[in-house]
């Protein structure tokens, strides 16, 4: 029954045509976040909140109230609309740049503070709305715009791995990493995503859902060949596993 | 109503709380941190919202947040701590969110010191971050004021969906005075018909500062200067003092403008013809006000404790019809009465000689 009514166009999304690149995972993560606030039923007390990068346009395909934040402060908007209405349910849709570099402050401490919000972290390895420059968590040797000759670690560092770095505070209760490269994978981000959703309904502190995402265009792939480069390189770089669950969070299940 | 001894900082932590502050996020810095431990303890008290970020830019950005959910919402700071709010503040005025900020201000450039300082006026009055904008910018020479500028910002905040700072430096932040606490009723706000609560039963509301495609964008910004056009129009304030038969007019606000209305009572207890014209809204600048006042009197002495910043305003206002003079005392270093009144001499000094 579930499957079936999984067709239909969920209620927490709208009609509006997709500015993202064919092959990209951006439209998969949205459905899957559309779907949960559906099926939990709570379209109309969530509150999400966009980033700056390719996703920034995102409230334009949900329809939940939004917010635009700046460049990596998603975190702390979030907090503050939860604080003051803690009622509601505040999540953050965030990219590698926006969270894991400009933001990695407000990302940790939030997690830190075990704020009641959920986030949705889209690691792509590059940074794509400016056009394919290297970010956190390029991968060592990888060819972007900005390391034309490979990432070279010595020079441009190591990519962080950020849900093993969020499992790490004590105010996280869900950290868990996946990725959206066939039905299996996509069923699995699914139920992770809706954990998150009900911890945070549940006020068991931070929830955080990684998922390896693919990015064709500034990749160079097809897009079948970039869901293989996630699973053959991103996914040997950034395990796919719960980084941290908490017991609370286990009896949701 | 009995007046009682606060401190500058605690004043104004204490008339927010009364103007129905109802979240406040902030980081401590030096001259401002009472501000944020008196939040810490009767925020929590009240049951409303305090939250200690870290950092100026989460600051900032939580009390985005919370304005773009309606909330009264305020942060406070000091000028290097003001410098990296600039960010949220630019996105928060093209938001059209209402939102408080208080700069107790102190020596500058860099990490400069924690002394009393006017140097952020450029910054505060022209603008601040990115982008065509100006916030609401008010000027306390005293504690009194202070507490009363505070309430007035939540309410203009809310009226103009805006940002009304408050202009402030190291002395009124430190200093005690007795003051009177109004006992206000629950303000009655505006309806907040755009804040983000969540899509039920309506349309769901975006709040963005993106507008992609030259038209849209340029409408926004038409929008935000009609508001600041508003603003000018009904929100200029300013203090006069012995005005009457003044040919000496000495232009100057806050820690300044208390320091030169007793130079003027000294220069005319010495005989000499002084006044002063004290700015209150530094944005909006009461640029008509002074213009008349310059037309009857001989010479402009703008003080400030920076290097000659809302000096520009001053001859901007006045054309440069007449002999402006300015004295300035920059580092935190604030000038004694005697060091001013010795400004006035000098340009009374000719004048004397004729009579």
């Amino acid at each position: 029954m579930e499957k079936k009514a999984g067709f239909a166009k969920p209620e927490a999304l709208t009609d509006a045509l997709t500015h993202y690149c064919p092959g990209c995972t951006h439209g998969i993560i949205h459905r899957l976040i559309a779907e949960v606030i559906d099926e939990l039923g709570i379209r109309e007390i969530t509150i999400g909140i966009a980033p700056v990068g390719c996703a920034v346009l995102a409230y334009n395909y949900f329809n939940l109230d939004f917010a635009e934040a700046a460049h990596g402060r998603a975190p702390a908007m979030a907090t503050g609309l939860k604080r003051v209405q803690p009622d509601k349910v505040v999540f953050t849709y965030q990219g590698d740049g926006d969270l894991a570099a400009i933001g990695t402050a407000e990302i940790v401490h939030a997690a830190s503070r075990g704020e009641n919000i959920t986030t949705i972290f889209i690691n792509n390895a590059i940074y794509g709305m400016t056009g394919g420059q290297m970010a956190p968590t390029t991968l060592p040797g990888q060819v972007t715009t900005s390391t034309p000759f490979g990432r070279d670690v010595k020079l441009a560092g190591h990519p962080l791995r950020v849900a093993e770095l969020i499992a790490t505070t004590s105010g996280a209760a869900y950290v868990v990493r996946r990725m959206v490269t066939k039905p299996a994978t996509i069923a699995s981000a699914k139920k992770a995503i809706k954990l998150a959703f009900q911890a945070q309904r549940a006020e068991l502190g931070f929830s955080l859902v990684e998922i390896l995402s693919s990015c064709p265009t500034n990749w160079g792939l097809s897009p079948l060949e970039a869901l293989e480069w996630v699973e053959e390189n991103m996914a040997s770089y950034y395990p796919l596993g719960d980084y941290k669950v908490i017991d609370e969070v286990k009896s949701l299940k | 109503m009995a007046k009682i001894l606060m401190k500058g900082n605690e004043a104004i932590a204490e008339a927010a709380i009364r103007a129905g502050c109802e979240a406040y996020f902030g980081y401590p810095i030096t001259p401002q941190t009472e501000l944020l431990e008196y939040m810490s303890r009767r925020m929590v008290e009240l049951g409303r919202v305090f939250l200690q970020a870290e950092s100026e830019l989460s600051a900032i950005n939580m009390v985005y947040g919370a304005a773009c959910a309606g909330a009264r919402v305020m942060t406070s700071t000091s000028s290097p701590g003001f410098s990296l709010m600039q960010e949220g503040i630019s996105y928060i005025v093209c938001s059209e969110v209402p939102a408080v900020v208080i700069n107790v201000m102190r020596g500058g450039p860099g990490l400069g010191n924690i002394q009393p300082s006017q140097g952020d006026y450029f910054q505060m009055t022209k603008g601040g971050g990115h982008g065509d904008y100006n916030v609401i910018v008010l000027a306390p020479a005293t504690l009194q004021e202070a507490i009363d500028l505070t309430i007035l910002a939540f309410d203009l905040a809310d009226k103009y969906r805006s940002v009304a700072t408050i202009i402030a430096d190291g002395m009124i932040g430190q200093i005690m005075e007795p003051v009177e606490l109004p006992e206000i009723e629950p303000p009655k706000r505006p309806e907040q018909p755009w804040a983000l609560t969540g899509a039920k039963g309506r349309e769901k509301n975006i709040i963005t500062s993106l507008y992609l495609g030259g038209p849209n964008l340029e409408k926004v910004n038409l929008r935000l200067q009609e508001t600041l056009e508003e603003i000018k129009a009904n929100e200029v304030r300013y203090a006069e003092y012995m005005l009457e038969g003044a040919e000496i007019v000495v232009v100057a606000y806050g820690t300044a403008g208390r320091i030169a209305q007793t130079v003027v009572q000294e220069a005319r207890e010495e005989g000499i013809p002084a006044g002063l014209f004290r700015p209150i809204t530094m944005f909006p600048f009461p640029y008509d006000r002074l213009d008349e006042v310059a037309k009857s009197v001989e010479h402009l002495l703008v003080f400030e404790l920076n290097a000659g910043q809302m000096l520009e305003d001053v001859r901007l206002a006045t054309r440069d019809r007449l002999p402006i003079h300015f004295y300035g005392k920059m580092g935190g270093v604030v000038p004694s009465p005697a060091e001013v009144l010795a400004q006035i001499k000098k340009i009374a000094s000719p004048q004397q000689g004729e009579r």
